[in-house]
């Protein structure tokens, strides 16, 4: 029998999401042992999870080691992997924005700083509203790159704002909207379409 | 000369089917060179998959290019002759940035292309070839086939306009039902229009299923001519060997700036990306001035040592430990003797490091015997 590889991300988000391909009937009880294996297997349904950085499920998805996985569409937009994007599992909602001190006026006439950890996004961005900008990548604690005068602008994931407004920031300009999506490899979509369509099914079912 | 099948590679192995897979239907070898002038891959970058080429200069001043496609350059040294269809395959590296790794590969490909007077039954060859061609490399492959024609006769009927449409095709070729209705709801498309384009994307399977349910949708929506050509193509297909490899799938979406008509992509069990790539496309012939159709496909040869790449087990079958003293002549006459049953045998003074083998003998006054 055909398995199923199916790599979820790492966090609540994959828990929330595990629950739904449970309730799919791609049970694999043995996930929710509290311990720090990464990968389980129940055969009888014919599916293996594993549990991967959510900035990677994209990866394994398109390498194949994975044959379908939940990723948030920020990874997706940013890295655009050769992947079919097959269902919005409509959670893990958040919004891809532009932020700035809250006293921030733009200068249209200079250069703008933008720190980002998603340089791609912000490029495509300003590329298509013709602005000339000047991209800083940073990793981590976007945020205070404005406030030290590294960056005018920031582009990031916003979910409830808090951390925005805890360090005097604010929104400027929503980018996109983000949800987690269901991705799949394309030749695992051929080679194990019943499996994977049985999947998409069973997620339309149970949002409508 | 007698080839021993199992030191073949897949992709060696893959060659020498498909080159007489090709020439059994009267297709001749193209020879080319590994340069070429660089001005031909400006004029048609989008054509490319990747639009780095690797470039120097030649003695004469001239910026030339390693190959990064091979299409092009024998696009440009066909000539048209009207009622005629030129057909060559060729067996190139070409060098190009590979998606995964964001560097220059060089990468083995082997092809063929239509050029002329395309008509149905250049077509119908050409997917027949497409599929015999996956066949002869893996018993379980899939090719996956589109008509552009198709999906352009939709969203003319539906008055779509450029922008739209190259957003819309994005999410066909990501499957993405959801984000195409958001765009159509951004757009103003009617319910009814949406869920004819979202049809697109959903169908999915063999063509005996999937063509009555296409003119259902669309039979008298759109321009009838690619509906009906397609499916005279995939009847005409139905008769072969292959037909139970077909797929129909919109998803499999090239540059609509170059190609028109039937697009494919093809799969093998076992590697993760698409092995096999083509299309008509008259479109750039047009762009390049000329009166000719063509239709072609390349197949990649470097994804195949993927497939059943399971470990070796050994490097030789038997290795031979012999001393200082040994005779030239007992030890020659121990190899032959070892290797005459078509075992491979090393013949070493001592164990190699990193070397696995099945079995270790030694050769010494009294013969050779096991250790």
């Amino acid at each position: 029998m055909k398995m199923l590889n199916i790599a979820l991300p790492k966090g609540r988000l994959g828990e929330k999401v595990y629950e739904q391909f449970a309730t799919a009937g791609f049970e694999c009880p043995s996930i929710k042992e509290n311990n720090r294996k990464l990968i389980f297997e129940n055969e009888e349904c014919g599916v293996r999870y594993f549990w991967v950085k959510p900035s990677d499920v994209a990866i394994y998805v398109e390498r194949g080691a994975a044959d379908i996985g939940v990723c948030g569409k920020d990874i997706l937009l940013e890295y655009s992997p050769d992947v079919y994007e097959l269902y919005d599992l409509d959670i893990g909602k958040c919004r891809m924005a532009v932020a700035a001190k809250k006293d921030f006026a733009d200068d249209q006439s200079r250069t703008l700083k933008v720190a980002t950890k998603f340089t791609n996004i912000a490029k495509n961005y300003y590329a298509s509203i013709g602005r000339d900008i000047d991209i800083i990548h940073l990793n981590g604690s976007i945020e205070i790159a404005p406030i030290l005068g590294l960056s005018d602008v920031i582009v990031d994931i916003v979910e409830t704002g808090t951390t925005l407004k805890e360090n005097n920031l604010e929104v400027v300009e929503t980018i996109v909207p983000i949800s987690a999506r269901l991705i799949a490899n394309k030749a695992s979509f051929k080679f194990k379409n019943e499996l994977v369509e049985r999947i998409i099914h069973s997620m339309e079912n149970g949002n409508d | 000369m007698i080839l021993n099948d199992s030191l073949l590679k897949n992709e060696e192995k893959a060659i020498f089917a498909l080159r007489e897979l090709y020439a059994a239907y009267g297709y001749s070898q193209y020879k080319m060179s590994k340069f070429e002038e660089y001005d031909l891959y400006v004029r048609n970058k989008d054509f490319l998959i990747s639009d780095s080429v690797i470039t120097f200069t030649d003695t004469n001043g001239k910026l030339m290019a390693l190959k990064p496609d091979v299409t092009l350059s024998i696009l440009k040294n066909c000539k048209d002759k009207s009622g005629q269809v030129q057909k060559v395959y060729y067996n190139e590296n070409v060098y190009r940035v590979s998606g995964a790794t964001h560097s220059f590969k060089e990468i083995m490909q082997v092809g063929l292309e239509c050029i002329g007077d395309i008509d149905d039954y250049a077509l119908y060859e050409v997917l027949l070839l497409a599929a015999k061609s996956l066949a002869s490399i893996s018993v379980s492959s899939v090719l996956d086939i589109s008509h552009l024609g198709i999906i352009e006769a939709l969203f003319d009927a539906l008055g779509i306009d450029d922008g739209e449409r190259t957003q819309m095709l994005k999410c066909i070729g990501e499957k993405s039902v959801h984000s195409l209705t958001a765009i159509c709801e951004k757009c103003s498309v009617s319910k009814e229009d949406t869920e004819l384009l979202k049809s697109l994307i959903t169908l999915y399977g063999k063509p005996s299923d999937i063509v009555p349910k296409l003119f259902s949708l669309l039979d008298g929506k759109i321009d009838s001519a690619p509906l009906i050509q397609f499916s005279n193509i995939l009847s005409a297909l139905e008769n072969t060997e292959i037909y139970n490899m077909l797929r129909i799938d919109f998803s499999v979406i090239h540059d609509i700036g170059y190609y028109n008509g039937i697009v494919f992509k093809g799969f093998i069990e076992g590697i993760p990306e698409g092995v096999l790539a083509g299309g008509q496309y008259d479109k750039l012939l047009y762009k390049m001035g000329r009166k000719s159709g063509a239709i072609g496909f390349a197949v990649y040869l470097d994804l195949l040592e993927r497939i059943n790449s399971s470990e070796k087990q050994s490097d030789v079958d038997i290795l031979l430990i012999y001393k200082d003293n040994t005779p030239l002549s007992s030890l020659a006459k121990a190899v032959k003797d070892l290797s005459a049953n078509g075992k491979s045998v090393m013949a070493q003074k001592g164990i190699p490091e990193k070397i696995k083998y099945a079995e270790l003998m030694k050769l010494d006054e009294s013969g050779v015997s096991k250790i």
